[in-house]
């Protein structure tokens, strides 16, 4: 009897020191960041930092603008989402409500491996397959204009699709598995009440369904908006505005590129663009939490 | 392809020897202070000071690892602060050696500083292996990298558009591909890469593309273009026409004999065999000895 006591009492504690493990590790890390990356916004100007647009780190008049970087990053992750959802969700209906079973079962596996994909290989076959095909798209629209600066197909565009598919196995995953969840009664009713089985899907699966899918679209934009090695390698990574065709820069990838030989005031500032980057994600995250929190409360 | 792979391993096995190398260095250390506590024999043991150039880093930290292995009992320290600042901690005497990645200026060399050329840096200029222009004035590279030409047409290539490929800001390469071009800062890329195999890949697999990397990097994947008619070669270079290049100098007050124990052998070791090794394996150019 006091041996199972003793063997309880330890295995709470352990229990206990892991979990304390997690949070100390998540504060230890909000405190060095912020700890890391304000010395710099106070020494530069917070204004300077976020709204001006020109990055000239090593210049003689130094330059530390992150507008067109904040930018890429933002709008590289809408437009991912956008055109990954759409497609995300259709795969998932297909998955749960259409797919019979033999058929389901391989795109069911198809969708696990596409999220085992380490993104290093989705960055080099966007850099050996994509890029070209960009940029024979790039010369057809711009072929003969002065202006533009040619890319070589490494752009926001490329980083775009690149993006779209690797937040498809996250978005598909959630969104099965929400969809899964909606009730037989539902679908039976409105079956019974005369609809079809796409009027059924469109009109009560997916809204029944909704907080789970939603919750599957934030996991997305976290890992677009936390991508950095294949952006790395298929946007070009030079500050531009980010239009499709420009070569540009998002605030992953600005950390990745410049951290190796940063130094002084340069390299305090890529801490600070990493804060941004924390605080973005923080935002994410706190919406997912609400969206989780309004789930259970039904 | 494989040069960013291997690159970033490269990079990575880089680091995990730096990290072993600064426990060893750390080791030596103590073991050097312990021994020079117990005997009192400080006759062998001493320190070399570095301050100046960041371009000259990488040279600097593998040499002094080396440096240190062999002669543990001198510690070298160095500090990164650029090439005109460690000329000024030289001259006011808080460094016995002031790193420069350019020839000094003879304003410089009027107080008494020596520059002891170690190596020779060289920049290749490159461009993917279809494209037919193999010769380029540095004006009209220049021209290239600030956007003003945008394709090889007008440089009686093919008809095709340039993609100015380069490297990203505080690369040691960047800095002197723009500082001696004279285009600091107005340089319009197209894409900025963080690694040389990177430049490398991407100018092997875009069409009318153009990159500059380290001479030592080149190989058969690109094409090497001449610059003002002279090819990038390490002739060329010893020879002094080659315009991509600069010296890396080590100066000291006053002739390195004049210098104390530790720094003279600090050069000593730069001059031996090993020390050359270290050189070639940091992608530099040796000199030709003066003497």
């Amino acid at each position: 009897m006091k041996r199972k006591a003793i063997i309880e009492k330890t295995a709470e504690v352990i229990f206990i020191i892991c979990a304390a493990i997690a949070i100390l590790a998540v504060c230890s890390i909000t405190f060095y960041m912020i700890f890391k990356g304000t010395p710099a916004l106070s020494e530069i100007g917070v204004s300077d930092f976020l709204f001006k647009t020109k990055w000239a780190p090593t210049a003689s008049d130094p330059s530390y603008g992150i507008t067109y970087i904040i930018l890429s990053s933002l709008i590289g992750t809408v437009m991912a989402i956008l055109i990954g959802v759409p497609i995300a969700l259709l795969t998932a209906v297909f998955l749960s409500e259409l797919a019979g079973k033999r058929l389901g079962s391989v795109v069911r596996s198809a969708v696990e491996l596409l999220a085992a994909i380490p993104s290093v290989i989705y960055g080099l076959i966007g850099m050996m397959v994509l890029n070209p095909a960009i940029y024979v798209l790039e010369k057809k629209i711009y072929g003969g204009d002065t202006d533009h600066t040619f890319t070589g197909g490494s752009c926001m565009l490329s980083a775009i699709i690149v993006l779209a598919i690797m937040i498809l196995p996250t978005v598909i995953s959630v969104s099965t598995s929400s969809l899964k969840a909606v009730n037989d009664s539902l679908r039976s009713a409105s079956l019974a009440l005369g609809a079809t089985k796409i009027q059924t899907i469109f009109k009560v699966v997916i809204p029944a369904a909704k907080s789970g899918i939603l919750t599957g679209v934030v996991l997305g934009i976290g890992r677009a908006l936390g991508e950095a090695m294949a952006i790395n390698m298929v946007a070009g990574g030079a500050v531009n505005l980010p239009l499709p065709f420009n070569s540009v820069r998002t605030l992953t990838t600005q950390i990745v590129s410049e951290m190796g030989y940063a130094q002084g005031l340069h390299r305090q500032v890529l801490f600070t663009v990493g804060l941004i980057l924390y605080i973005f994600i923080m935002i994410v995250n706190y919406i997912l939490l609400r969206a989780r929190k309004k789930e259970a409360l039904k | 392809m494989d040069g960013v792979k291997s690159n970033k391993r490269k990079e990575v096995i880089k680091m995990k020897l730096k990290k072993v190398a600064a426990v060893l260095a750390a080791c030596v250390m103590t073991f050097s202070l312990a021994a020079c506590g117990s005997n009192g024999d400080s006759a062998d043991s001493g320190k070399v000071t570095l301050a100046g150039s960041t371009s000259m880093e990488k040279l600097c930290e593998a040499m002094s690892e080396s440096f240190m292995k062999e002669n543990p009992d001198i510690t070298v320290t160095a500090e990164y602060t650029g090439s005109g600042a460690g000329i000024e901690s030289l001259s006011k005497g808080s460094v016995d050696i002031g790193n420069a990645s350019r020839a000094l200026s003879d304003e410089e060399k009027k107080d008494g500083i020596v520059e002891n050329v170690v190596a020779l840096d060289g920049i290749a200029v490159i461009t993917d292996k279809d494209n037919t222009v193999d010769n380029l004035s540095s004006e009209q590279l220049a021209a290239i990298y600030q956007g003003e030409i945008k394709n090889w047409k007008e440089l009686g290539g093919k008809d095709e558009s340039i993609v100015v490929i380069g490297r990203e800001a505080g690369s040691g390469t960047r800095d002197a591909f723009e500082e001696i071009l004279d285009v600091a800062d107005s340089c319009k890329y197209a894409q900025e890469l963080d690694s040389t195999g990177g430049v490398l890949a991407k100018v092997a697999s875009t069409p009318g593309a153009i990159g500059y990397v380290s001479l030592d990097v080149v190989d058969d994947t690109v094409n090497s273009l001449k610059l003002d008619g002279v090819d990038a070669t390490e002739e060329q270079i010893l020879a002094g026409k080659y315009l991509l290049q600069r010296p890396f100098v080590m100066a000291t007050k006053g002739e390195v004999s004049e210098q104390s124990d530790a720094v003279q052998k600090w050069f000593e070791y730069i001059n031996s065999d090993a020390g050359k090794e270290v050189i070639k394996s940091a992608g530099l150019i040796i000199p030709e000895q003066e003497k």
